[in-house]
Formats: structure tokens, C-alpha cells, sequence
């Protein structure tokens, strides 16, 4: 089972990383979205896999039951997603204002503040 | 977006899904649930309620600014983990108090109070970005008026298009 | 659950039983008290006028409290506060030893110079836009960052602090500000994603987050090559937050296009945050799979240095030359952390403190410079001595003071990094420290030449801006004066903070107090 899932996260990534080598930057955005869906599979994944028993103590016991979920990584996904999706909200505004502001989605055109001909300082007074 | 049927529909399926998300808030600290997922719920009510009838009906029924609500849940959760020091325990650790009403016991805590501080800033900040987004494609009449004639959502169309053919002529 | 008694679990061993003394609470104090206040901000966001004294106000109490808190280090060993009353490894645990709290005065030290020059450069759009509390809650990342214990929390302040740092850097919202806002959130965002990778892989080995915890099983692992892979995904992570060399290209493209109060905040805080990281991980955390990489490091470092010094001399902006001088110090202290040593780390922690106040006041002066004469280019600004002697003066202070000459604070941390390289025979890497500094001061001093020595260019058609400039005022010669006495005063009294380096070096190669601190009665089960 964890071999299927480092295949999927392998593919995740190899499809986050090929759009993020575009120079659009809506599909570097979804890039950047795919790769942060692969990491929380890859979190997912490192707590080990296991059938789906909650982890909470039965009555009567002090310990949890043999083969419960771990919570833990439960909860840095949690985390991670709520991040990557405030994240991804504020990018894509950002994106929209870019493309407004610029009138492009080309990251080779955006040269506003690094200017292509640039002077060198002056040499000498 | 702006048909009948939507706008029909709009104001008691807002009210239903606010209702709904602090059911979930309430819901949430034995079950799943919780001020993340009821301030999303909460959020995209407003988001529908939006899409109805323009983003400044949304800024009107909601009184105050969403940035406002962001920044009160934040101060009410920093509030919630910082009662604990009265008591001698660390930081965030949470406390109840079980009051009654008319004989029913309310379990109150610091921990539930923290969630609602969440919610809130899930819902301001989360209405903030969904407004940004919708006001940039909708003229500014259509914010004033909750209820646009179709012959004012024609420059709506025409904006719309307006930064492609802008990129069009710069490139 | 109505009431306490249906808990089947006894849970005391898990839990903290005795109070915490108030003294602990220092530790998450900063962080508190910077969120607290931001979110106070927000709330009262309609009356812009009172921001700008509550924020000040607030940014000084963080000093005293950093100042409190870096006290009770020193003397009473590291200190530990864990959340939720459950004991670490289970709770998340804030520890601030003498390296963080060493970090996070310094931090607040900028953060109110940064504060006060910000109540001049700030207009009230900028304010209601919120620069105030978005400043609040970048001091509340960039605190959280230095004093957490546990990696996955301070994976949460990096994200803290990037987002407020988003919103501060489009404050304005003008198409270069955007455009330079669109390629620093993108690759940043990257960089915080391999950091999170490599969170994910850290459990996946250990099964354990907290730092403490993590230094008392690394040394247990007796199969090093995962931790390998590990530690050069966290080395490449920070250093992409730190702007090192193969990934520093989004500094140059988005430092320059803020306000310039904002920009000094980040050329003094952010990339230093990276460091910090990368002392914690590589050097406290796995120290051998540091030794393994040092080559690499060492590369990356001197790549960084170089293409820093460089890039400065040929910028004709002085806001982007300013940011290529950040560059060239973050090669430094990442050469320091490639050799490694203790010596080595006491000089990379130096350098960061002299960093964080010397880049800061220069993006100040920059700013101040344009204001007087009207321009951000080498080629048509001039006469500033004239016009003002004593910014001339303080400016040439903290030029000499990123230059690394004496006697300014950037003396020592070069210094002792140069004394480091030699010491283990690493001949060229303290060549690159040398030439590195060389050519930034040939850069700086072309600086003052242009800037300050030579008259004002006659053939200049935009002078309105610059012939009706108003006079400094105390929010501006208050930082500015207040940073260029602090590394005047490095450079002139070096002892207390070299001392404070060493024994920030000492605990991060020793780190049986910080792992005491943490678990007060041994290691954890």
C-alpha cells in the first residue's frame, strides 16, 4: 500500500513540478496548489498506513487499540491545508491583480521592476 | 450569476447555512466539526448571499468590516489561551466552568472560545478574499443596488473583457 | 462530559502538575503580546491615527520583554513552555535558549526602528491598508520562529510570517509592487513547501517533532544515509528562505519594490529567520550530515558571497544594490555554518545579529537619500553631504559598518569567520570573505562618492520633489541615530555580545541544557 501511494505522490509531483516550469503563471499557481496536495498524500503517508480505527482509548483501557490511525499526521495535514488554502486564495487574487495590473500572464514579460536595459552606474564624475 | 431563481433562493439558504455552520462550531469539540470548517461554511453563505446581489449587500448585512471579525476572533483566541495564567497552568490550556441555566448544565470553556475566535477569523478573513475577487468583476453600480436591471449588467460583460484586450494590445 | 469524573484515563503522567513559574511565560510573551496587538489593530482599523502609537508602544514592550526574556536565559539556563498543559514530546513546546532570544531582541530592536520610521514613511492609505498590524503579526512570525521548540511549529511561523509579509508587500498595490510580489510568494511558497517535505520525511524517520527530542534520537540512529537526503532537503529549504546562491534570484526581483521601511524589515529579519533555521537544524539537529555537506555548503557560500558583491557594484538602483549587499552577508554567515565549528557558529551568529541592525539602518539611509535628493539612481542623485552632514556622516558609519571595517560591528563577525577558515585550512573560503568584502567596499564607496561627495547633477529635471523635501524629523533620526549608535557600539565594546555568540554556539554543539530544559527529568520515553 505504501508503495501505490509514493507512486501517486511521485506522480503528484511530477505533474506539480511540470507545470510550475511554465511561464504562465496560472499554471505555475495550479503547480504550486498540485504540490502542496502531493505533500499532504506524502504526510499522509509517513504516520503509516493503516485501516481506519480512530484513535480514541476504548473505556476501561489506558492504551489505544493495536492498528488505530496516528493522529498526528492527521492533524499536520490539517494544518498544512489550512495554510496552502489561505495560501492559494491570496495567490490567485495576487494573479488576477497581475494580469490586470501588467496585462499579462507571462512571467517572461514582467520586467516592470527588473527592467531589461538597466544602466550601470556612471563610471566616474 | 444573477437569475431569479438565485435570488429567490439566496437570502434563506444564507440564513440556513449560517445557521448550519455554528451548529458544526458547536458541534466540533467531540465530534467532528470545529471553527475551521463552520467559518468556511459560514463564509461561503456570505460568498452565495454575494453572488445574489453584490458585494456591497454583503458589506451592508454584515455590519462591520470582515477584516474587523478576522482581527476580533484572533484577539478573542489569544484571550482564550492567555486565561490560563490566573490559574497557574500553561499557556492554552483549557479550562471549563459549568454553569447552569434553568437547570440545564452548559459546559463553557476556554477551549470553545478559542474555536469561536477561529471561526470568526476564518469567516472575516475568508469573506475579505471572496469580496476582493467579486468586486473587481462587477461595476460599481451593481454593488450599490442589490437588484441591477439586466440593462445595467450589460457593462459588466464589457469590463470583463477589458484587461484580455488590454494584454492583447500590449503584447 | 459533563463533569471531570467520567475520565477513564489516568493522564498526570502526560500532564504538567506544578504551576509554571511567571518567569516561563516570558517565553511565549513576544508572540502573544505581538498577535494580541495586531489583532487589536484590526479591530479598531476605521481610526488609522491611533495605529501608529499602540504599534510603537507595543514594539517597544517587545524589547523590554525579548530583554527580560534573553536576562532569565542567561542566567537561569534555557527556558520551556509547553501549550496545553500536555508535557513534550506530546505538547507543543516553545523553548527559547541563548541563540533564540539573542535573535529575538535583536529582531525587536529592528521591528521598532522599523516601527517609528514607518510612522513617517507610512500614509494614512498605507495605514488604513493595515501596515501596522500586518507589522505586528511579521514580529509575532518572526518571535514565534526564534523561541518554538518543535519543527512543525516553526513551519507554522514561517507561514505566519510569509503572509504578513505578502501583505506588506503590496502595500500600495502598484503594478512593480505586484509584479515583485508575484515572483517572491511563488518561490518562497516552494521553499516553505520542501520545508514541509522535509517536516513530513523528519516524522516518517523519527516519529517525533520536537527538537529536544529529535537531538536525543539523532545521536540513538545508527542509519545515517536517509538522514543524509534529509538534512540536504532542509539545507536547501532554508537557504531558499535565506536567499543563498543556486535560489537567491527572488530577493533581487522583489526587495526593492516596497515602501522602503518595508524593505528594511525584510533585508533585516527574513532572510535572517532562514539562518537561524539552518543553525537550528544543521547544526543542533544533525550536526554529522552537516559535516557531510559542508563542501556543498561551503560552495553554495562562497557562490553567494560573490555573486552578492558583484551584483552590488553593478547596480546603479541603490534599493537593489542594498539587497545584493544582504546577499553578500548571507554568504558569510552560511560559511560560517559550512565550517562549523564552534568558533565558526559563534561568528554566523554575530554576523546574523550585525546583519539584522546594519542592512535594516542601510535600506534606511537609502531611503532617506531618495528623499532628499529626489532619486533612487546612482546616476542622478548627488550633493547629500551638502545638503545634510550628519546623515553624510551616520550613512558613512554604517557603509564602513557593511563593509566590514573597523570600527563598526561588521569588523568582528568577519573576523572571527576569517579566523575559523584559516584555522581549518579552508584558505579559500576565507579568500572569498576577503574579496567578497573588498568589492562591497569599492560598491559602498562608490555610494558616497556619487551620492554624497559628488555636486548635485545641474542637468536634472525632476528636482520639485527633491528642492521641497521637509527636514528629518525625530521618527526618522530616532532609528537611524538609535541603529548607527547600536553598531558604533558593537564595534567599539564587542565583548558582551561575543560572549553571548559563544555561548549561543556552545548550546547549539552542546545541547544537554536546551534538552534539560525541555524534559526536566531525563530523556523522553
Amino acid at each position: 500500500m505504501e508503495v501505490l501511494f509514493a507512486v501517486l505522490i511521485g506522480c503528484f509531483f511530477g505533474a506539480a513540478i511540470y507545470l510550475m516550469l511554465s511561464k504562465h503563471t496560472v499554471r505555475i499557481l495550479l503547480g504550486v496548489a498540485l504540490l502542496g496536495n502531493g505533500v499532504n498524500l506524502l504526510l499522509f503517508t509517513t504516520g503509516r498506513l493503516v485501516r481506519e480505527v480512530p484513535p480514541i482509548i476504548p473505556a476501561g483501557l489506558d492504551t489505544l487499540a493495536p492498528g488505530t490511525a496516528n493522529p498526528l499526521p492527521q492533524a499536520l495535514i490539517l494544518t498544512a491545508i489550512v495554510i496552502s488554502f489561505s495560501f492559494f486564495a491570496f495567490l490567485l487574487v495576487l494573479t488576477y491583480r497581475a494580469y490586470q495590473e501588467l496585462g499579462t500572464d507571462d512571467s517572461d514579460d514582467m520586467r516592470l521592476a527588473e527592467p531589461r536595459d538597466e544602466p550601470l552606474p556612471p563610471m566616474g564624475y | 450569476m444573477n437569475t431569479l431563481i438565485l435570488r429567490t433562493v439566496a437570502p434563506g439558504l444564507t440564513a440556513l447555512m449560517l445557521l448550519f455552520s455554528i451548529f458544526v462550531l458547536l458541534r466540533g469539540h467531540n465530534e467532528p466539526g470545529g471553527g475551521f470548517i463552520g467559518g468556511l461554511i459560514a463564509a461561503s453563505a456570505l460568498a452565495i448571499y454575494g453572488i445574489a446581489f453584490g458585494v456591497g449587500a454583503v458589506r451592508r448585512a454584515m455590519r462591520f468590516h470582515p477584516m474587523t471579525i478576522a482581527g476580533a476572533g484572533l484577539f478573542m483566541s489569544t484571550i482564550s489561551g492567555l486565561v490560563s495564567i490566573l490559574f497557574g497552568v500553561p499557556f492554552m490550556t483549557g479550562l471549563w466552568i459549568y454553569p447552569s441555566f434553568l437547570g440545564a448544565e452548559v459546559p463553557l470553556s476556554t477551549v470553545m472560545s478559542f474555536d469561536l475566535g477561529v471561526y470568526l477569523v476564518v469567516l472575516g478573513s475568508i469573506v475579505s478574499i471572496a469580496l476582493a475577487l467579486e468586486q473587481d468583476s462587477e461595476p460599481e453600480e451593481q454593488a450599490v443596488a442589490p437588484l441591477p436591471s439586466p440593462a445595467e449588467l450589460r457593462p459588466e460583460v464589457k469590463k470583463r473583457r477589458d484587461p484580455r484586450r488590454r494584454a492583447k494590445e500590449s503584447r | 462530559m459533563a463533569t471531570a469524573q467520567s475520565v477513564p484515563v489516568d493522564l498526570s503522567a502526560a500532564l504538567v502538575l506544578s504551576p509554571p513559574p511567571l518567569g516561563d511565560w516570558l517565553v511565549v510573551a513576544p508572540v502573544v503580546l505581538m498577535i494580541g496587538l495586531g489583532a487589536l489593530l484590526m479591530m479598531v482599523r476605521k481610526s488609522v491615527r491611533l495605529h501608529g502609537a499602540i504599534a510603537v508602544a507595543g514594539l517597544a514592550a517587545l524589547v523590554v520583554v525579548d530583554a527580560a526574556l534573553l536576562w532569565r536565559v542567561s542566567t537561569h539556563g534555557p527556558v520551556t513552555m509547553v501549550m496545553g498543559r500536555w508535557l513534550p514530546p506530546f505538547g507543543i513546546a516553545f523553548t527559547a535558549d541563548i541563540l533564540g532570544s539573542v535573535m529575538a531582541l535583536v529582531s525587536a530592536i529592528v521591528g521598532l526602528a522599523a516601527g517609528f520610521f514607518g510612522l513617517r514613511d507610512i500614509d494614512a492609505a498605507g495605514r488604513r491598508y493595515g501596515f501596522f498590524p500586518f507589522l505586528m503579526l511579521l514580529m509575532a512570525g518572526v518571535s514565534g520562529a526564534f523561541l518554538t521548540g518543535d519543527i512543525f511549529n516553526l513551519y507554522v511561523w514561517f507561514e505566519v510570517l510569509l503572509i504578513s509579509s505578502f501583505g506588506l508587500l503590496i502595500l500600495g498595490s502598484e503594478p512593480e509592487q505586484i509584479e515583485g510580489a508575484m515572483k517572491y510568494a511563488l518561490l518562497n511558497l516552494i521553499g516553505t513547501t520542501l520545508f514541509l517535505i522535509a517536516v513530513g520525511y523528519l516524522y516518517a524517520i523519527f516519529g517525533t517533532l520536537n527538537m529536544a527530542d529529535l537531538v536525543g534520537r539523532a545521536t540513538l540512529m545508527s542509519e545515517r544515509a536517509p538522514l543524509t537526503t534529509l538534512t540536504a532537503l532542509f539545507i536547501l529549504a532554508f537557504a531558499m528562505k535565506a536567499a543563498a546562491f543556486p535560489v537567491n534570484f527572488w530577493l533581487p526581483a522583489s526587495y526593492h519594490t516596497p515602501r522602503i521601511v518595508v524593505s528594511a524589515l525584510f533585508g533585516g529579519l527574513l532572510t535572517k529567520v532562514g539562518i537561524y533555521s539552518l543553525l537550528r537544524v544543521a547544526i543542533m539537529l544533525l550536526p554529522v550530515e552537516r559535516e557531510q555537506l559542508s563542501i556543498a555548503i561551503a560552495v553554495s557560500a562562497v557562490l553567494t558571497m560573490m555573486v552578492g558583491a558583484l551584483g552590488a557594484l553593478a547596480q546603479s538602483d541603490t534599493r537593489r544594490l542594498v539587497g545584493y549587499v544582504v546577499i553578500a552577508g548571507i554568504g558569510n554567515m552560511m560559511a560560517g555554518i559550512a565550517i562549523g565549528t564552534p568558533a565558526a557558529v559563534s561568528g554566523a551568529v554575530l554576523y546574523a545579529v550585525h546583519s539584522m541592525v546594519t542592512m535594516t539602518a542601510l535600506y534606511l539611509v537609502v531611503g532617506e537619500a531618495a528623499r532628499l535628493g529626489g532619486s533612487w539612481s546612482l546616476a542622478t542623485l548627488g550633493g547629500l553631504y551638502r545638503r545634510s552632514p550628519w546623515f553624510a556622516s551616520a550613512s558613512f558609519l554604517l557603509m564602513l559598518a557593511a563593509a566590514g571595517l573597523p570600527p563598526m560591528s561588521g569588523l568582528w563577525p568577519k573576523v572571527a569567520l576569517l579566523k575559523a577558515a584559516i584555522d581549518i585550512g579552508a584558505w579559500w573560503l576565507a579568500g572569498a570573505i576577503l574579496g567578497s568584502a573588498f568589492i562591497l567596499t569599492l560598491a559602498l564607496a562608490r555610494v558616497l562618492l556619487l551620492a554624497y561627495w559628488r555636486p548635485r547633477p545641474q542637468t536634472r529635471i525632476d528636482a520639485p520633489t527633491a528642492v521641497v523635501a521637509p527636514a528629518a524629523d525625530w521618527r526618522i533620526i530616532l532609528p537611524l541615530g538609535g541603529l548607527t549608535v547600536l553598531t558604533l557600539g558593537f564595534g567599539l565594546f564587542p565583548e558582551p555580545l561575543l560572549q553571548l555568540a559563544q555561548a549561543a554556539a556552545e548550546g547549539l554543539a552542546n545541547p544537554q541544557a536546551y534538552i534539560h530544559s525541555v524534559f526536566p527529568g531525563g530523556a523522553a520515553p
